[in-house]
């Protein structure tokens, strides 16, 4: 059958409702956010414009640099939009942690969220540390969603091994 | 005059998903005037109580307009004028 190599090469669906990230960069956002505890960190991974697929980890300086709210600096912004332009890529991960609180969009993170074709990566650091803040290697919580007009709804996160060749 | 205004994804719907448009005016306000003019409703977008809001980034020619003027930053023909939303949020 002629038509039978187009079996299965249909394009993944724009929304697909999970989020495939690879081992490596699920590691550095873990690390990242680890890192700036008790601040909130922050990043993009970008990609391919309609790939879906998030490629290039880049770790954001949190401007507001503070334990409850976070910020992409204004010319850093510019200079990461520049970029990704460059590149043909899009933000396909927009990651950012909570400190104190669970792995969940707050009111804020909802009516500031506006890259509908994101997920957006929310990490927990609260159960990593404990009073002193001394890391007790508590568990991370990784989650992700899309907010779109104020909708957030929640996607499983597959966590695919690292290729050495592809990076 | 022309000057070219990059949309970001968000606001795309005012523009028929065009990621830039070109808009006319010798300062920002008049450019974001001039904008509304062509896509209705981008303006209630950008502008707040008379003022950037807090969380819209424009730039003219890479800088900052917050640094440069804000709304009376002038504009001249050829210049790039990019809009991004700010990427923020908090616990």
């Amino acid at each position: 059958m002629v038509r039978r190599g187009a079996v299965g090469l249909d394009p993944v669906p724009r929304l697909d409702p999970v989020l495939t990230i690879d081992q490596a960069t699920y590691d550095a956002i873990v690390a990242h956010a680890k890192r700036d505890h008790p601040d909130e960190a922050c990043g993009v991974v970008a990609g391919p414009e309609g790939s879906d697929r998030p490629e290039r980890f880049i770790e954001m300086v949190n401007a507001a640099g503070s334990p409850t709210f976070y910020e992409f600096d204004s010319s850093d912004l510019f200079q990461l939009y520049k970029d990704m332009d460059e590149r043909d890529e899009e933000p396909i991960v927009v990651y950012h942690s909570h400190t104190a609180t669970e792995a969940y969009p707050s009111r804020t993170d909802i009516g500031l969220a506006s890259e509908p074709n994101a997920h957006y990566v929310l990490v927990s650091t609260r159960a990593c540390f404990d009073e002193a803040a001394g890391n007790n290697d508590g568990p991370v919580e990784f989650r992700s969603y899309r907010i779109i007009d104020g909708v957030v709804s929640e996607e499983d996160v597959t966590i695919t091994p690292t290729e050495e060749s592809s990076r | 005059m022309a000057i070219e205004v990059r949309i970001p994804t968000i606001l795309r719907t005012y523009t028929d998903g065009a990621k830039a448009v070109e808009a006319d005016g010798a300062t920002l306000t008049a450019l974001i005037d001039d904008l509304e003019h062509r896509h209705p409703g981008i303006k209630e977008r950008l502008i707040e109580n008379g003022d950037l809001r807090r969380f819209v980034n424009v730039y003219i020619n890479d800088e900052d307009v917050r640094f440069i003027g804000g709304l009376e930053a002038g504009l001249a023909d050829g210049d790039q004028v990019v809009v991004l939303p700010a990427v923020a949020g908090g616990a």
